[in-house]
C-alpha cells in the first residue's frame, strides 16, 4: 500500500500529437544550463546573459558583428586544398574535405574578408573551427600570406581571429612549414609598420598558438577561452598530475604576460576600434 | 652497439665476427681470411638493409641511442674550440638547447641545437631534447647576438618536440616558438639548418627558419610523430608505421616536396656507426653553403629566405564562375 496515490494521470499525449518546439528559438547555455531565445542570445553576441559564456562562433558572425552595417566583402574564397602528400588515414583527406564542404558549406579553416569597422578600412582573417579543427594547413597559410600583401598594398590594418586545434596533420610537413610563412610574412608587415591585432578565442592551441596568434603588436583574447601550445591532456600526462583550476584560460595566460587585454564579444567591436585607433 | 629490431640479421653476423676474433686471439690460428670474408658479409647485409628501410624504420635509426648528438658536432667540426654560453638573461638556461661560438676553417660560426643527453641522468636533465621556452630564447638572443657582430648562424635540430609542461606553458611556449620564427625570418645573417636526428613539429622549427635547410639522410621532419598522429588519427599507438609512412617524414620525401634543400648522405649503418664520417659531411655542406650564403647582400638574403618559406604550401584556386555556380545552385 502506497503512501501516495496518482489522482491525474500522468502524460496522455500521444507521440502523434505531441508539439515540438521549433529548432533554434531557445538558447541552451552549456555552462549554466539556463535557456533564453535565440534572438535574444544573437544579440548579445552570443553570449549568456546569465553567466557570460561565449558560445563558439564563426567566421559569418564575426564578420557581422564587426563590419559596420555586416558589410563586407570576402577575398581569396577560392582556395582549396589540393591534398599534396596523397594522405589517408582512416579515411582518405580528400574524402574528409569533401565531407566538410558539404557538413560546414566552408572551403577550409579560414575565410578574409576586408569591410569597415566604424568607418575605418579592415582586413579580418577568421578561422573556423567547425572545418577540420580550425586546422592550418596550406590553404590558411596562404590566405594569411595574401591577405598581408593586400593590407600591404591597401595600407589596411589586420585583424586576426584564431580558432584552432593547431596545424593539419594530413598536410604534416607543409602544415608545419605555414607557421614559418605566416611569422615571416608578419615580419615584413611589421616592417611596413601596419598595425596586427591578434584575438585569440576558444580554443587556439598548437601551431596556431606558436605562430601567428602569439605575434600581434597587441594579443587579445575573449574570456575563458582554452590557449595554450599543448593540449591540457598532454601536459596532465607529462606532469602527472591533475592541472591547477583555470589553467590555459584566457585569464591565465593574461596573468602570465602573454596578452594584453581580455575582451568580452559584448564590447569587441568597439575596443578593437580603440585599439586600432591608438595605432594608426 | 644497441641494435634495431630490423638489424638483427646484423647482429648475428657481428657476433659471429666477434667470436672468431676471440678464437684468433686465443688459439693463434690464422683466420684472417674468414674475418676478411665475414666483414664483406656485413658490409653487404648492412648495404641491404640500410637502401630499403621504411619511414618507421628510419624514425628508428634517428632516435638510435648511440647516434651523435648536437655537441658532439659542435666539438668535432670546429676542431674543438666551440665554446658554450649559456642563459637566456629571463629565467633559466636550459639544457635542452644549447650553443655557442667555434670556428670552423678560420671562421666564426654561431652553433645552436637541442641537445639529448648521453645517460640516463643527462637525459633527464636534458629533458630528452626537448626544449623550454627558456631554450628558445636562449637562441634568439644567441642568434641576435651573432647577428649583432655578423656571424653566421648553424643549427642542429634534434628533438621530440617543445617541452609540453606546465612551466612550458606558464612562460610561454607558444609565444616563444612564434618570436623565433619571427625573428630568424629577418636576420641579417646567414642561417644553415640540419636535421641531425628526430625534427618534430614546431618544436623543431623554432631553430629551423634558415636560408638552407638540410636533413640527413636517416632523419625525420614533420608536423607530429608518427606515434602522436597514430593516437589522434587511429585513436591507437598501434599504427605508428602506418602514420609514418603517411606523414611522408624521410629526408627524400621532405626533398621531393621541396621542403627542404638537401639530403646529406650518412655513412653505411647510420651516423651511430662512423660519427667521423657523419660530421665531415656535415662540415664540408656548411662550408659550402657559407661560401654561397655570404656573397648575398643581408638584404636580398632575408627576402629570399622569407620568399622561400611563402611558397612553402599547394592550394588549388577554382575557376571564381565555378563558386558562382555553386552559390547559385545553393
Amino acid at each position: 500500500m502506497g503512501w501516495f496515490k496518482r489522482i491525474k494521470e500522468g502524460i496522455t499525449t500521444s507521440t502523434k500529437e505531441k508539439k515540438e518546439t521549433p529548432e533554434g528559438l531557445w538558447y541552451k547555455c552549456p555552462s549554466c544550463k539556463k535557456i533564453i531565445p535565440s534572438n535574444e542570445h544573437q544579440e548579445n553576441a552570443y553570449v549568456c546573459p546569465h553567466c557570460g559564456y561565449h558560445e563558439k562562433i564563426g567566421s559569418v558572425e564575426y564578420f557581422n558583428l564587426l563590419f559596420d552595417e555586416g558589410k563586407f566583402v570576402e577575398l581569396f574564397s577560392n582556395l582549396v586544398s589540393k591534398d599534396p602528400l596523397k594522405f589517408v588515414d582512416t579515411k582518405p583527406y580528400t574524402q574528409r574535405l569533401q565531407e566538410s564542404f558539404e557538413k560546414s558549406g566552408l572551403k577550409d579553416a579560414m575565410r578574409v574578408a576586408t569591410g569597415k569597422m566604424n568607418g575605418m578600412s579592415l582586413v579580418i582573417c577568421c578561422m573556423d573551427f567547425q572545418f577540420i579543427g580550425g586546422s592550418m594547413g596550406s590553404v590558411v597559410g596562404e590566405k594569411i600570406s595574401l591577405a598581408i600583401d593586400y593590407c600591404i598594398e591597401n595600407k589596411s590594418p589586420l585583424l586576426i581571429i584564431s580558432k584552432s586545434g593547431g596545424a593539419r596533420m594530413m598536410e604534416a610537413a607543409y602544415s608545419l612549414m605555414q607557421m614559418a610563412k605566416t611569422a615571416a610574412k608578419l615580419s615584413v608587415l611589421s616592417n611596413h609598420k601596419i598595425p596586427y591585432i591578434s584575438l585569440l578565442t576558444d580554443p587556439t592551441t598548437g601551431g596556431v598558438t606558436a605562430s601567428f596568434a602569439m605575434l600581434g603588436d597587441l594579443n587579445v583574447a575573449e574570456p575563458g577561452s582554452l590557449i595554450g601550445f599543448a593540449g591540457p591532456r598532454v601536459v596532465k600526462e607529462t606532469i602527472g598530475k591533475d592541472l591547477p583550476k583555470g589553467f590555459q584560460t584566457a585569464e591565465f595566460v593574461l596573468e602570465h604576460g602573454f596578452l594584453d587585454k581580455i575582451i568580452p564579444r559584448t564590447k569587441l567591436k568597439t575596443e578593437l576600434f580603440h585599439l586600432f585607433d591608438f595605432l594608426s | 652497439m644497441t641494435y634495431l629490431d630490423f638489424e638483427k640479421p646484423i647482429q648475428e653476423l657481428e657476433n659471429e665476427l666477434n667470436k672468431l676474433k676471440e678464437v684468433q686471439k686465443k688459439s693463434k690460428v690464422p683466420l684472417d681470411d674468414k674475418i676478411e670474408e665475414l666483414n664483406k658479409l656485413i658490409e653487404n647485409k648492412i648495404r641491404e638493409i640500410y637502401s630499403n628501410l621504411t619511414a618507421w624504420q628510419r624514425v628508428q635509426v634517428s632516435r638510435h641511442p648511440e647516434r651523435p648528438y648536437t655537441l658532439a658536432y659542435a666539438e668535432y667540426i670546429t676542431n674543438g674550440t666551440f665554446m658554450e654560453l649559456h642563459g637566456d638573461r629571463c629565467v633559466a638556461d636550459d639544457k635542452a638547447m644549447v650553443g655557442g661560438f667555434g670556428k670552423i676553417e678560420g671562421q666564426t660560426f654561431m652553433i645552436i641545437g637541442q641537445q639529448k643527453g648521453i645517460n640516463t641522468k643527462m637525459r633527464q636533465i636534458r629533458r630528452f631534447g626537448m626544449a623550454n621556452p627558456d631554450g628558445y630564447r636562449k637562441a634568439l638572443r644567441l642568434m641576435k647576438l651573432a647577428e649583432k657582430f655578423n656571424k653566421p648562424i648553424v643549427t642542429f635540430i634534434d628533438t621530440p618536440g617543445a617541452y609540453p609542461g606546465l612551466e612550458a606553458e606558464e612562460r610561454g611556449q607558444g609565444e616563444a616558438i612564434a618570436r623565433n620564427l619571427y625573428e630568424m625570418a629577418q636576420l641579417k645573417v646567414p642561417v644553415i639548418c640540419f636535421i641531425i636526428g628526430e625534427g618534430a613539429s614546431g618544436g623543431a622549427l623554432g631553430i629551423g627558419v634558415g636560408d638552407r635547410v638540410y636533413m640527413l639522410e636517416n632523419t625525420w621532419y614533420s608536423v607530429i610523430s608518427p606515434e602522436s598522429c597514430s593516437s589522434i588519427l587511429w585513436r591507437s599507438w598501434e599504427h605508428k608505421e602506418k602514420a609514418a609512412e603517411a606523414l611522408k617524414l624521410t629526408a627524400k620525401d621532405m626533398f621531393e616536396h621541396g621542403l627542404i634543400d638537401g639530403i646529406i648522405p650518412e655513412p653505411l649503418g647510420g651516423a651511430h656507426r662512423n660519427p667521423q664520417q657523419a660530421f665531415e659531411n656535415v662540415k664540408k655542406v656548411i662550408l659550402e653553403s657559407y661560401q654561397e650564403l655570404k656573397k648575398i647582400d643581408p638584404q636580398t638574403l632575408v627576402e629570399k629566405r622569407i620568399q622561400k618559406f611563402v611558397s612553402m604550401g599547394e592550394v588549388e584556386a577554382l575557376d571564381v564562375n565555378e563558386i558562382h555556380n555553386e552559390i547559385l545552385n545553393d
